[in-house]
């Protein structure tokens, strides 16, 4: 009965996205406050029947109901609850089933916005609807997850071990925040350009907000899951996957920074709408890469050539759809307007070139092998270096100037005034970077520039709400500077590990030991361990420091036999400015295991950061919602 | 009495020390040139690691190969020249500057170039418009 009931949600939410679309622009083109009205109930019922269909999915996933071909092929009867509820996006048809739902979330969220015109809800509306309409008629036709199994199996086939993972279970649906969030400014975009309304900006700017704190937090968690789980220790890998999530977070920073200043000055107008467009229609192909199977990694969950096929089609349809629609109406709502070389306007269309350019780096360096490979059968890869020697500079130089945006006035900013008062930051900077060259071994040029750079981010930051004054402080000043200092913190771990990361590799037996970075480990042994569905292997490593014993770890391997796959899990132990981390790799003779051991000093600080980030985007998330209630009741119309 | 424990545990484990890894090279400065090659080197079958990060079979045998070669008094050119040869370019993680990869060194810098030069020309036209104009 569940998947019936699925079905049946996922069709009448077809339908109500038909009758969103249809009669939100309708409702734009001709202001009737009833087509309107429709636009809105469509939006909400959408939500209304998305959420049933994704309860069935759920719910099916939590009893086993093995008669439903995606709960037989992803689940299994003895996989801890938590992962049969993540198991439901941790597949093909029930992440895109999330995808949707996470759409009608936010079209729900536009219908009940009052910072828009109606006309602009309306249209916005509408565009949802009719992504709403690509993505179910996708579903309903090349990934339904209601398709039944006849007869049904006793069992299914399991989880892959790797997703059965806290880390995993969250990090879906937070990306998926972020990357349909970027819909809502696309739409509201698409909207602007249909009702050629200038202020588009305002409306749209919560939910670029949630879209950014979303894909900040996700890409973190994705970050995070790798340094813990893969048994080694690294945090990023420049894998096209995760270039897929970063290059949407670039260009919605961007996008962010732009609309910023169209908000308040009228400037940079088409660009901040050529903008949200980009950062959708690079979430759109980031789903095209990770889902069509053209990259194969543990995202991709099915190597389908079809479902690829339509998603490019959507994409090619909402990119090409959009810039028609952009070079047909932009042009009516450009307007002059002037500031000086020395203002926040200039820094934010530097903050949007050296952005741009990142994300051109990203994109071809994903996307250049997949070509060249199509085109010439030329196999090449892009690893990392590529982007130590492309990316990184590039970005380094932004980071430069970012402190100076906060301290430059609209229109006309005073440049040496900004300079004065950030001097004891360059001051900072410099000191650090001394610092780090005279007192630190090993060190490198870039690494110590590193920190001068991260500790001239964060010095910035203060500086910048010491001058602001901190009894007046208000949330958006706040914003930018923890948003800021975030930045640094994540810098500083990326240089701390990346210099002064220790590692060790040694085969033991009971009471041998090992050194790694000034502690010392004993091998205590190997016991087995059962989980809920796994059989693992369980070490005991004394840690010793100076002589005494500070702590007892036990990395693991695990072995799935549902599944019949087994995965690492690591030990770590943290003091936030380090990392201990433990892997127990292969047993060679009986009883003697081969150990990975690795010190990562600062490590922490790299999600640390994102998270100082994220809180920079709730502050000024928390200063738009409340000032838009304050002035909404004084002034109609703001004048920005 | 704690003290006097732990230092009878460190003399003990002192005394029991392990054995080495198993592939490791005796002398340091031959095993950090072949940690330095394992890391600009990919792990053929696997997801964008090195084979430095894999625990693939295949990346263990190249990791082997590797430090035959070394012993065999080989210099990391040779080396690297031998694993491209046979298996292609795809093996680097740097991927070659050849007329097949100017485009990819080069966007990453011409988009900057060009987008400072359309910068400039915002800010100038900005500074040239009427005031008040918005």
């Amino acid at each position: 009965m569940t998947g019936e009931i699925g079905q049946l949600a996922l069709c009448l939410a077809l339908a109500l996205s038909l009758v969103m679309a249809v009669s939100g622009i309708a409702g734009a083109r001709n202001g009737a406050a009833s087509a309107q009205a429709i636009a809105s109930g469509a939006a909400n019922g959408l939500f209304v029947f998305i959420a049933l269909a994704f309860g069935a999915l759920t719910y099916a996933s939590i009893v086993s109901d093995f008669s439903l071909l995606n709960v037989a092929q992803n689940s299994h009867t003895l996989k801890p609850l938590i992962y049969k509820i993540s198991g439901v996006w941790g597949n093909h048809e029930g992440s895109m089933l999330l995808w949707v739902l996470v759409l009608a979330v936010y079209s729900a969220a536009i219908s009940w916005s009052r910072r828009g015109s109606s006309q602009l809800t309306s249209a916005a509306l509408g565009v949802q609807g009719i992504l709403a309409i690509a993505f179910l008629v996708f579903i309903l036709l090349t990934s339904n997850p209601f398709l039944r199994l006849d007869p049904a199996p006793f069992e299914g086939n399991g989880l892959n071990p790797l997703l059965q993972d806290f880390g995993l279970a969250v990090h879906p649906p937070m990306l998926y925040c972020g990357y349909v969030g970027l819909s809502a400014s696309f739409a509201y975009a698409a909207a602007a350009l249909i009702t050629k309304e200038r202020d588009w900006a305002r409306a749209a700017r919560p939910f670029m907000l949630v879209a950014w704190i979303a894909l900040t937090l996700g890409i973190a968690l994705g970050s995070w899951w790798a340094y813990y789980d893969l048994g080694w220790g690294g945090f990023w890998f420049w894998d096209p996957v995760e270039n897929a999530s970063l290059m949407p977070w670039l260009v919605a920073t961007a996008l962010l920074h732009s609309a910023l200043a169209t908000e308040r000055t009228g400037a940079f107008r088409s660009w901040t709408l050529l903008l949200a467009i980009a950062a959708f229609s690079l979430s759109l192909i980031g789903t095209f890469l990770v889902r069509s199977g053209v990259l194969s990694s543990v995202h991709s969950f099915a190597n389908d050539p079809e479902r690829g096929v339509f998603i490019l089609a959507m994409i090619v349809g909402a990119i090409g759809g959009a810039l028609g629609l952009f070079a047909w109406r932009a042009p009516s709502l450009e307007g002059g307007t002037s500031f000086e070389p020395a203002s926040r306007e200039t820094a934010l269309l530097l903050n949007n070139v050296f952005l741009v350019a990142s994300t051109a780096t990203v994109f071809v360096g994903t996307l250049y092998p997949l070509a060249l490979d199509a085109m010439t059968g030329t196999k090449i890869s892009v690893g990392p270096p590529f982007f130590a020697i492309t990316f990184a500079p590039i970005f380094i130089a932004l980071l430069l100037l970012v402190p100076f945006g906060p301290r430059l006035g609209w229109r006309r900013g005073d440049l040496a005034a900004a300079l004065r008062t950030l001097a004891p930051a360059v001051g900072i900077a410099l000191v650090t970077t001394f610092a780090i060259l005279t007192f630190t071994s090993p060190h490198t040029l870039a690494g110590a520039g590193a920190f001068g750079v991260a500790a001239w981010l964060i010095a910035a930051s203060a500086i910048d709400l010491r001058a602001r004054g901190l009894k007046t402080l208000q949330a958006g000043a706040l914003a930018s500077a923890l948003a800021h200092a975030g930045l640094g913190v994540t810098l500083m771990g990326v240089a701390g590990t990346t210099l002064w990361k220790s590692e060790a590799l040694e085969e033991l037996g009971p009471g041998e030991t090992m050194s790694v970075a000034g502690y010392t480990l004993r091998f205590d042994g190997v016991k087995a361990a059962q989980g809920p569905n796994y059989d693992a292997a369980r070490a005991t490593i004394t840690v010793l420091s100076g002589g005494r014993e500070i702590a007892v770890m036990h990395p693991e391997k695990r072995i799935f036999p549902a599944e019949g796959q087994d995965t690492i899990q690591t030990a770590i132990r943290t003091t936030i400015v380090s990392d201990l981390y433990l892997a127990l790799g292969d047993q060679r003779d009986k009883g003697r295991w081969i150990v990975r051991a690795y010190v990562n000093p600062l490590a922490p600080l790299i999600w640390l950061g994102a998270l100082v980030m994220a809180l920079g985007g709730f502050a000024a998330l928390w200063s738009r919602l409340r000032v838009s209630r304050t002035a909404g009741a004084a002034v109609p119309a703001p004048a920005e | 009495m704690r003290v006097a424990l732990a230092l009878a545990l460190v003399l003990f484990a002192s005394l029991a020390q392990a054995s080495p890894a198993p592939d490791a090279l005796s002398d340091p400065a031959q095993e950090a040139r072949a940690r330095n090659l394992q890391k600009e080197l990919r792990c053929l079958v696997c997801q964008g690691e090195s084979l430095d990060e894999s625990n693939a079979s295949l990346a263990v045998d190249l990791r082997h190969l590797i430090r035959m070669r070394i012993k065999a008094g080989d210099s990391d050119k040779q080396i690297v020249d031998f694993l491209v040869s046979r298996y292609g370019d795809f093996i680097l993680m740097e991927p070659p500057f050849e007329p097949g990869t100017y485009a990819l060194w080069l966007t990453p810098f011409a988009v900057l170039i060009l987008g400072a030069g359309i910068a400039m020309w915002v800010v100038v036209r900005a500074r040239k418009s009427p005031p008040g104009e918005v």
